[in-house]
């Protein structure tokens, strides 16, 4: 069974989404015992196809073939949708494991029963299931379906609370970027398989010559994938969709993102990585990131909305991840090397860091009733734990030792300066305002005296919190192991792999 | 006339950014993306027009025929197609939903989510 993981990965999800409505007509009680297995099994694949690509290289997986390694025919033409999971694929996987894991423990007693939690559970589900497609499909066009399953299931999430007025502001806002962003990525698939007649990433990869129509559907990639990571100017939806998105869906939103950097990873590199393997792209790259990061932080620092001062947050991570790519693909080894290291790194540590910080919104919004900084203060009497995971997150987002936000950002500025001081010392200021920000939140919102009583949150969320609470104290104590053992393989995926992912599907 | 459809389909795609740029009223936003949907879709399908080309069913193909059609633009243009429908009825029940809120469909006066 373990050949089949990686589309087990996304089968069992995407059907288990749907089942789960049907299943939670029999009882409530069944219904939880059925999102928990079926999240238990998805998690245990995206590890055993991590394993088997850590372990053995790439997997590749040829759907509706006599044999699933059977990627090409006798002329050596790929003509089935092929599933490609390499190191880096493998990564994206473990995080999507992490967040969904970590989302679905949460959820269970955040959501309640009479506000439509089964369709809660079961977007997540859908969610999960196009973020694990997106990072392992070989194909352009799946590519394309996945990026719009999880647009739909991620818009329906963010306009969960449709009783309230600004989520589906917030959600109409995301799915016309969304919508936007993948039509672009379409044009750019019909101008690539006009071309070429094929749709497989690593066949185009071989082809790609840097003809006009190629460039043209570069830029047209990278705009589509740039607006749904919420890069700046594209980035007005993401702090409306992570502030007013219910806790949960948040933590996998911030997945859903990193897999358009992903994206953006393979597209520059593997299947452009032949032929237009210029630095222009990852300047263009990096100054976007930087632009971000300066934004997100500056719009940070006047929000009174606690959520949308940690979506700000989120944003500018973002930022740092786009530089570090950008860093990466200007200097292709060397220190772009220890940029990508730094970026990759950073995000899992993002996941966990940003994530932890919308849990403990989300469990001061469901404890107060309110997330406005101006009303809040004095919480960390009532909410002790929440105040220690906000203050933990806090830091470990904005970068302060030995936490693991530092680890990852340390290699992002280091080499940022062999590239560009300008540019590093631009993202080390960010850096330190985002603190002050942070800090005044966690101020504002946990210390003083007490004003209010509020009622902390159940042990179920707690152990969620506390799962990723676990993964920043540990990553950012031994994070030479981590990198050595799952992000090192990720880079070299990216900077060297291009051969072993274009033979491995293509034979030879 | 061979590039014809294309100008036709980029054209669709440039009323559609236009309409966005334009218009501020959500159900005219959710028919521009619309718009731009149905130019794509317009793309895709006249990739694959060969002329005089007959549908790729081997057992059906009369003897005479020499050149079938790849059926893949076609099986592409369909899924657009049904996604397509998806975003647009999620983003119309979302319009709705803000009408019961807010009583008008302007995106000028939808402020709250601004900054």
């Amino acid at each position: 069974m373990l050949v089949h993981a990686p589309i087990l990965a996304i089968a069992v999800p995407l059907l288990g989404a749907f089942s789960l409505l049907g299943v939670s007509y029999i009882s409530r009680t069944w219904r939880n015992v059925w999102a928990c297995l079926i999240a238990a099994f998805t998690s245990a694949m995206a590890v055993a196809v991590a394993i088997r690509a850590y372990t053995e290289g790439v997997v590749v997986y040829a759907l509706g073939a006599a044999s699933p390694t059977q990627s090409v025919t006798a002329g050596g033409f790929p003509i089935r949708i092929v599933l490609v999971v390499d190191g880096l694929g493998a990564f994206m996987g473990l995080i999507a494991a992490l967040t969904g894991v970590v989302a679905l423990v949460y959820c269970f007693q955040y959501l309640r029963e009479e506000e439509g939690k089964n369709l809660g559970l079961s977007l997540l589900l859908l969610l999960w299931a196009g973020i694990l497609g997106m990072v392992y499909t070989g194909d352009l066009f799946n590519f394309f379906v996945f990026l719009e399953v999880t647009s739909i299931a991620a818009c329906a999430l963010i306009g969960y609370r449709v009783w309230e007025s600004r989520p589906p502001e917030a959600a109409f806002k995301t799915m016309a970027m969304y919508t936007l962003g993948g039509l672009l990525v379409l044009i750019a698939v019909g101008i690539l398989y006009g071309e070429y007649d094929a749709l497989n990433i690593a066949y185009l990869g071989k082809l790609i010559a840097g003809s006009p129509l190629d460039r043209l559907a570069l830029g047209l990639l990278l705009g589509g994938l740039l607006m749904k990571a919420g890069a700046v100017p594209a980035h007005m939806w993401a702090p409306d969709a992570y502030g007013e998105a219910p806790a949960m869906a948040t933590v996998v939103l911030v997945a859903n993102t990193q897999a358009a950097i992903y994206a953006i990873l393979r597209v520059v590199f593997t299947l452009y990585g032949g032929a237009l393997a210029s630095p222009g792209i990852g300047w263009l790259i990096a100054s976007l990131g930087i632009a971000t990061v300066l934004v997100a932080v500056l719009m940070a620092v006047v929000q009174r909305h606690l959520g949308r001062l940690v979506a700000y947050g989120a944003v500018s991570q973002l930022g740092y991840m786009l530089l570090a790519v950008g860093v990466g693909a200007v200097a292709r080894g060397g220190f772009g090397e220890v940029a990508l290291t730094g970026g990759i790194f950073h995000m899992i540590n993002d996941a966990a860091a940003v994530g932890l910080l919308f849990l403990v919104v989300g469990a001061v919004r469901r404890a107060v009733g309110s997330v406005d900084l101006l009303s809040l203060g004095g919480l960390g009497h009532a909410l002790r734990w929440e105040a220690g995971f906000f203050l933990l997150g806090a830091l470990a987002l904005a970068g302060i030792p030995p936490l693991n936000g530092f680890a990852s950002k340390f290699l992002i500025y280091e080499s940022t300066f062999r590239a560009s001081p300008i540019l590093a010392a631009l993202a080390l200021l960010a850096s330190i305002l985002l603190l002050a920000v942070v800090v005044r939140a966690f101020q504002g919102t946990f210390l003083g005296p007490r004003v209010r009583e509020a009622s902390p949150a159940p042990r179920g969320m707690l152990v969620a919190m506390g799962i990723l609470a676990l993964v920043i104290v540990v990553f950012g104590l031994f994070p030479g192991f981590f990198i050595e053992r799952i992000v090192a393989p990720a880079v070299q995926a990216v900077l060297t792999g291009r051969e072993a992912y274009l033979a491995a599907v293509l034979g030879g | 006339m061979g590039n014809m459809p294309f100008v036709v389909s980029m054209l669709l795609v440039a009323i559609g950014f236009l309409t966005l740029i334009a218009r501020r009223n959500l159900i005219k936003l959710a028919i521009g993306i619309s718009i731009i949907e149905m130019g794509v879709n317009l793309f895709l399908v006249s990739l694959g027009y060969v002329r005089g080309g007959i549908a790729p069913i081997y057992t059906y193909a009369p003897p005479e025929a020499k050149t079938m059609v790849f059926p893949t633009p076609q099986a592409l243009t369909l899924t657009a197609i049904v996604i397509g429908l998806a975003t647009t009825a999620l983003m119309l029940a979302f319009a709705v939903v803000i009408y019961r809120h807010r009583g008008t469909l302007d995106a000028g006066k939808i402020r709250e989510l601004r900054g």
